[in-house]
């Protein structure tokens, strides 16, 4: 069983748009959007949800205005800022957002006046879709944990994966470099960052390359929208190899990507002898073609 | 005046917006880039940089000839981020959220902090317009805790008239670090399916957080018209459209500003801007 997740620092450089053309090129195998916080892939593969769960992602505190004497020490511990006094009261409350859920106003307040329960800060689901099984969720507006929602679905998706003896796990990652992608990369096989010729894009690659290059996990690279600026494209490719990625190809600027979109398809489906189509392919089969992609992460 | 520009989805032109509003006025402000995981905004700006801070997070550190084991440290901590086991205390600093508890519940004073590196947040001036700064937080590679190193950048707020903050995307706790308190939140969006997801995700964080909001519709012409009719149904005024055109695509793709290759894009920014500060006063008036 092989993962490949597919990441690109900046944010908008095609990344579902490719792994859901990657979907229907896979043959055997099951999607995973780690993208918990803006999650997008549900909308090309128009999924068949078959279970839901709840994502109990951590705790909040919160002051019983009856028990709460107006001591003030809740407000003197806490690191975060939670704490407010509630105007002419003589109490506290605690703001939600801003809570981090250590817990410590609540061991320690002397009136035992601060519950401190569990809330559900999203949901996971488990689907089916037309190129096979698909892992997917949704973190809830403002919350925090989205590292640990995307550890949840992936090691879901793994489980799954093992158990129905599916060939490969394609995994449609977060932007950035903080939590959320760290918890999307551990373990599998190689990254595949999908960059564009911008100065951003070359800039936020960078960034993504020395995090998977910090945690050992092999990168790959390909360029969406080439041919926006081809000397910056080329300036990509030397860059992938002076930091010992490989480079596995290009594809144009190509509305066909909006256009499926818009149909709820891939473009392998809509616009299936497209330049771009052509290029995805090429890509596909350079990617499987890897040496990180010929080795079983997990039996 | 601190105006937040975010966008649910990445890559819908933040940036673009953000940098090209900067410099277009000729305004007392700053521009700070809180999207500290891949800040972009000096790629289009150039900010001469003249001084750089270190973001640490206080995490603990446990003095074993003091600490009797009593376990109070490993009971608290919510994050796994302490444990004792037989004679040793080990402690994990990256599982750390620094909130303390620790510290304050051993009772042989045994704990103590101690300063984990986590980014950084550079300062300096801008060319565009004259007297401008600028600000920006990185965040260091391998670290998970972006909102401290966002909040370290959001305490340079306050030192001009008006503030630009350029946020992260998504809509979990870094993006709201980066809009809370700000009184205008400028969205940037792309007319397509994904665009929208993000964008009805993005407008509920702008609802929970009770600051008023404006639409940018970035790319417009290339996808459909669902961005257009959700606004309108939700009531969110569309402040500016900037079409698709590949001299736009080309010139970001270099480093240009917008205002720099297509000039007449100067006074549209310029009325942006008028149209912000007057739903924001609005706002104040009601």
């Amino acid at each position: 069983m092989k993962e490949l997740v597919i990441l690109s620092g900046k944010g908008g450089t095609g990344k579902t748009s490719l792994t859901s053309a990657f979907a229907s090129l896979a043959g055997n195998m099951m999607l995973c959007d780690a993208d918990v916080d803006a999650a997008d892939l549900h909308l090309i593969m128009n999924p068949d949800i078959r279970e839901t769960h709840d994502f109990a992602g951590g705790y909040e505190a919160q002051i019983i205005p009856d028990a709460c004497t107006g001591c003030g020490q809740c407000m003197e511990l806490c690191r975060f800022d939670a704490v407010k006094p509630v105007q002419d009261a003589g109490i506290f409350h605690i703001n939600g957002l801003d809570c981090e859920g250590c817990g410590v106003c609540a061991d320690l307040c002397p009136e035992s006046a601060i519950t401190f329960e569990e809330k559900i800060c999203g949901q996971w689901f488990a689907s089916g879709t037309r190129f096979g099984d698909m892992i997917h969720a949704r973190l809830g507006i403002a919350e925090e944990n989205s590292g640990r929602l995307v550890a949840l679905v992936r090691e879901e998706a793994r489980k799954r994966v093992l158990a129905a003896r599916i060939d490969i796990l394609l995994t449609d990652g977060p932007p950035g470099i903080g939590c959320p992608v760290i918890a999307s990369i551990g373990q599998a096989n190689a990254v595949l960052i999908v960059t564009e010729p911008t100065v951003s894009g070359i800039h936020d690659m960078e960034r993504v390359a020395q995090l998977a290059a910090h945690f050992k996990i092999p990168a790959m690279v390909c360029i969406n929208k080439y041919d926006l600026n081809p000397d910056q494209a080329r300036a990509i490719e030397v860059i992938a190899e002076k930091r010992n990625m490989a480079y596995v190809g290009k594809i144009p600027f190509d509305p066909a990507f909006t256009k499926a979109m818009i149909q709820c398809k891939t473009i392998m489906e809509t616009h299936g002898d497209s330049p771009a189509a052509t290029q995805i392919r090429q890509i596909w089969n350079r990617v499987m073609a890897h040496p990180a992609m010929k080795m079983d992460r997990l039996c | 005046m601190i105006i937040s520009i975010a966008s649910g989805k990445g890559g819908t032109g933040k940036t673009t917006v953000a940098t090209n509003l900067c410099a277009s006025l000729d305004a007392d402000l700053m521009l700070l880039d809180c999207d500290v995981e891949e800040p972009n905004a000096h790629l289009f700006l150039n900010p001469n940089i003249t001084e750089e801070k270190k973001v640490n997070a206080p995490v603990p550190k446990v003095d074993l000839s003091l600490c009797t084991r009593c376990k109070k440290c490993m009971e608290i901590c919510r994050y796994g981020a302490i444990a004792v086991a037989g004679k040793a205390v080990v402690t994990f600093p990256e599982l750390c959220h620094s909130c303390g508890g620790c510290m304050v519940v051993c009772p042989e004073k045994a704990i103590t902090e101690t300063d984990r590196f986590i980014g950084t947040v550079e300062t300096g001036s801008l060319g565009l317009p004259e007297g401008a700064s600028f600000g920006q937080g990185l965040l260091d590679i391998g670290q998970v805790m972006a909102p401290p190193v966002i909040k370290q950048v959001r305490q340079l707020e306050g030192q001009k008239k008006l503030t630009i903050i350029d946020a992260p995307p998504g809509t979990s706790c870094p993006v709201i670090a980066a809009m809370k308190g700000t009184d205008f939140v400028l969205l940037v969006t792309e007319p397509t399916p994904f665009g929208l997801h993000d964008l009805t995700l993005a407008v509920e964080a702008v609802k929970l957080l009770d600051i008023p909001c404006g639409l940018v519709i970035n790319r417009a012409g290339l996808g459909n018209d669902g961005v257009n009719n959700y606004a309108q149904k939700e009531n969110i005024p569309i402040l500016l459209e900037i079409p698709f055109d590949k001299r736009i695509a080309s010139a970001y793709s270099k480093g240009e500003l917008l205002v720099r290759a297509l000039p007449e894009y100067k006074e549209i920014f310029k009325g942006l801007y008028t149209s912000i500060e007057a739903l924001v006063n609005r706002k104040g008036a009601a």
